[in-house]
């Protein structure tokens, strides 16, 4: 199939962005998407013009390196899956495709679809955490965990950090990202112990940085490469009011940092 | 030059202990005056850099992608082996060991793999800790499956993303560590050579791949934790940037690499669809333990596996191994799919099946999408098929790189001050690994052995000796300066892509799955005429002072086009047939591996010897007092 692109490029993060109309020619559908910018792009550079670049590891849906709206949807139109993980044959020859980067003020622009996602990390940083020491632990089945409250951890600790929730959602709030860490881990009870100050620094981190808050959109659990569920947000505001609550009665007060 | 192993006496189960007692320890007050560089933030590299924080020491972590998290640990599906025996199937750390070494072709360390056994429970427990939600029972008790290459079931597993929560688990750590002050992350940034003075690793030079800055990081010790090779295939399972560079530059600096032909292919990998293809994906290994695998008993069948009926079918790895079945390790299952394709029963020419009917049937739908419902999902989406309809086809993939870096029992390189960890080095896993072994072994050298090796060799160095306005530092960066311009400067007509692919079929078609010394003798000759084109006909746009992601890949490529033409001498050099190597002139009547023990039961370390002359072979003899070389049986 032959598709025509309309492809963010932008030099640097201080740059003019715009987005530049190209062709994709013979596009088997077989490919991923991204192979399909790799073909591009080795014909860009044949003809001594810049290559495309973007964000990608390993290509399997598991690194939450690759982040690019596709047609205004960011990692494109299939539920649960990431870009590398899109496959051209869900477009059909004649398509026009817009591919543009995350889109957020704490995510600026490093170069065409490239962004920088550090803030996710400060955000972990601030208490993403169980504060364990290697080594001088228990034996790994000394506290039982129900397997209903494994799973609930597992399902939000699914979180690849790609970003997409907070490329959707309209306040860029990082919201269901946080929720999920904090969710993962209050639902165990080696987490319980920090829950209250786990919550208050990570969603203060997150104000921080400059994302914004959530009102109900759930835009996030809809592009959700991982289908983590807003539920988790419901999770992260008990918890935090929880935290507030014990505060107020207690002088060990959970300080956000 | 001889190779101390530096293997301590006693048993082999006192030996770590007696170890542990033998080494200098820091002194708390003293240990933030070293500083510790750790290159790559996977299982081995974030556990290092998080656990050398937690002590005290001065830690300064690098990766190549955005964020510490995203390291290809992160990518292993199926779980982390330990010798908990909690399903009281018979195992033990003596048999977890026995496993690793037989299953590695007696060409391992037995004195490493026994340690690695013995911490193997310790990294469950830690990762429990931290909050890893491994799968459990309904009582809350972990739960467990098989891997191939064992009779016990000693798999921790969490759903089909056991590296992910893994490598989480380690990540959280390093963030708190970073919070703590101890650690700092340089993510974006690539090593691109290792700094030795008066013959001691003292840091690095690395390039910010965002603004193209080459910079000196010197350091009373550095760790390379930057994982494995398969990259050299083109095609592999590995991540896009998986690559050499860290392990060869440090090579050239003084570093041998040993057994750089044992690389593992791993037999569950989805086919190749077309030219575009950039990497293969892995369909785990725990699949297996409920998956079967057939061919059609006729030749080029075309029909549908559906259509074709149970007394057609020819289940070979059940029909060959009984008493492994499925469950046969890697690189056998693999080359028996490979010879099962080249008679020409692939499953639509290349590819054999794997099917879930009988599971599906026995268990339920419900049970199966349980247990391995993400991959499932990915085979979809790759493919467009229902693996709950149809059995998957799956195809051998390079996927693990056994060896590596050349190690003592400290981790220490042949460079004093240079450890390496992980996939990085060679030491646990012989000519095969093992499924679930890699995870383990990452955590172990981690968390557990590199905090206590690395401070016996600090307690002997005074701290902060070299600052990277030291001279070698300078020569390393107008060397690595004059070699980022010549690559800029050839404005050839290939691009880095083209030359990649073609490396990798030279080395699938000659040093992959089936070697001969025919075969080896051609890589060797066709290898040194494409690095040739390289520098004369590659063609890379944009500047060096920038984001340029296709100079990254020509300074990665550049060291693949060297570091093959080694990996194809060490498999020619190795006239025998062992675990993932397999000399097709070496076999028995049946077609499996035939080992030399009297001449090859040694590590081929090899020593870089200067531009344009052959490398020079060490030999270090493995000796075993346990696990005692035998032709080795999944029959």
């Amino acid at each position: 199939m032959n598709l025509t692109l309309f492809v963010w490029r932008q030099k640097g993060p201080h740059e003019q962005g715009r987005l530049e109309k190209l062709k994709a020619d013979n596009v088997s559908a077989d490919m991923s998407f991204l192979e399909m910018l790799d073909q591009v792009n080795e014909t860009l550079i044949k003809n001594g013009q810049e290559p495309i670049a973007f964000d990608h590891d390993c290509r399997e849906g598991i690194c939450g390196m690759c982040s690019q709206v596709i047609n205004g949807i960011p990692h494109g139109p299939l539920k649960n899956t990431t870009v590398c993980q899109l496959h051209m044959r869900h477009f059909k020859d004649g398509d026009s495709i817009y591919i543009e980067p995350w889109r957020a003020k704490a995510f600026p622009v490093v170069k065409d679809l490239i962004v920088d996602r550090s803030a996710l990390d400060l955000i972990i940083q601030s208490g993403g955490y169980i504060s364990v020491h290697t080594g001088g632990v228990p034996d790994a089945n000394a506290v039982l965990i129900p397997k209903d409250d494994a799973e609930t951890a597992m399902d939000a600790a699914a979180c690849i950090g790609c970003g997409a929730c907070i490329a959707a959602c309209p306040n860029r709030s990082a919201m269901l990202f946080t929720a999920a860490k904090v969710s993962h881990l209050a639902a165990l009870p080696q987490g319980r112990a920090e829950a209250a100050k786990r919550v208050c620094m990570m969603t203060e981190a997150m104000l921080h940085h400059g994302f914004g808050n959530c009102s109900n959109h759930y835009e996030c659990e809809a592009v959700c490469p991982k289908g983590i569920k807003v539920h988790f947000i419901a999770k992260l505001n008990r918890e935090f009011m929880k935290a507030q609550i014990m505060s107020t009665r207690t002088t060990n007060v959970p300080s956000a940092e | 030059m001889t190779l101390d192993a530096k293997i301590p006496g006693g048993p082999l189960q006192e030996k770590w202990g007696r170890h542990l007692h033998s080494l200098k320890l820091v002194n708390p007050s003293n240990k933030r005056k070293y500083r510790i560089l750790v290159v790559g933030t996977g299982l081995a590299g974030a556990s290092a850099a998080a656990t050398l924080g937690e002590l005290g020491y001065n830690v300064e972590a690098f990766c190549c992608q955005d964020s510490p998290r995203r390291a290809h640990s992160i990518a292993a599906q199926g779980g982390i082996n330990a010798a908990k025996n909690y399903p009281n199937d018979g195992d033990s750390i003596h048999r977890l060991f026995y496993d690793t070494v037989k299953g590695g072709d007696f060409r391992s360390r037995e004195a490493n793999v026994y340690r690695l056994a013995t911490l193997s429970n310790n990294i469950i427990d830690q990762c429990v800790a931290q909050g890893v939600p491994f799968a459990r029972d309904y009582a809350g008790y972990l739960e467990n499956r098989s891997f191939g290459g064992a009779q016990v079931s000693r798999t921790f597993f969490a759903r089909g993303q056991t590296g992910q929560q893994l490598l989480l688990g380690a990540y959280s750590a390093l963030s708190r560590q970073v919070k703590a002050g101890t650690v700092k992350i340089h993510p974006r940034t690539e090593m691109f050579d290792l700094v030795v003075v008066d013959g001691e690793a003292k840091g690095i030079v690395t390039r910010d791949l965002v603004t193209g800055r080459l910079q000196g990081h010197a350091a009373d010790a550095v760790c390379l934790c930057t994982g494995g090779y398969s990259n050299v295939f083109y095609l592999s399972t590995n991540a896009m940037g998986a690559n050499v560079t860290a392990a060869f530059r440090a090579y050239k600096k003084g570093a041998f690499f040993a057994n750089p032909c044992f690389t593992q292919i791993h037999p569950t990998c989805i086919p190749v669809s077309g030219d575009h293809q950039s990497k293969l994906t892995l369909m785990s290994e725990s699949l297996r333990n409920d998956g079967r695998v057939w061919v059609s008993r006729t030749k080029g069948d075309r029909r549908s596996p559906l259509d074709i009926p149970e007394d057609e079918r020819d289940y070979f790895l059940e029909r060959k191994y009984p008493s492994y079945g499925n469950l046969a390790p890697r690189d056998i299952a693999s080359r028996a799919a490979k010879e099962v394709c080249d008679g020409g029963f692939g499953a639509g020419g290349q590819g054999v099946y794997l099917d879930f009917s009988d599971a599906i049937r026995r268990l339920g739908r419900q049970k199966i999408s349980e247990r391995y419902g993400n991959l499932f999902e990915m085979y979809e989406k790759i493919t467009g098929e229902d693996a709950y309809v149809q059995p998957m086809r799956i195809y051998p993939a390079p996927h693990y790189t056994m060896g590596g870096l050349w190690v003592d029992y400290n981790l220490e390189s042949t460079v004093p001050g240079l450890f390496v960890l992980g996939e990085a080095n060679f030491s646990d896993h012989g000519a095969n690994r093992l499924g679930a072994s890699a995870l383990m072994q990452g955590l172990a050298d981690g968390y557990f052995i590199i905090p206590n090796t690395i401070a016996h060799f600090l307690a002997q160095t005074a701290p902060g000796k070299v600052s990277n306005s030291h001279p070698e530092f300078r020569k390393s960066m107008e060397e690595l300066h004059a070699s980022i311009d010549r690559l800029l400067s050839i404005n050839g007509r290939r691009t880095v892509n083209e030359f990649h692919r073609e490396l990798g079929k030279i080395m699938w078609d000659h040093a992959g799955m089936a070697r001969s010394a025919d075969s080896l003798q051609t890589a060797l000759k066709l290898i040194p005429e494409l690095r040739a084109e390289f520098w004369k006909n590659v063609r890379i746009t944009g500047s060096g002072t920038e984001l340029n992601q296709e100079l990254e890949k020509a300074g990665r490529m550049a060291d693949f086009l060297e570091f093959s033409e080694l990996m194809a001498t060490d498999a020619l050099h190795r006239n025998e047939s062992c675990g993932g190597h397999f000399r097709v002139e070496y076999q028995m009547p049946d077609g499996e591996a035939k080992r030399n023990d009297d001449v090859f039961c040694y590590v081929a370390a090899w020593e870089y010897k200067g531009p344009g002359k052959g490398p020079e072979l060490h030999r270090e003899q493995l000796v075993f007092e346990s696990a005692h070389p035998e032709t080795r049986s999944y029959k």
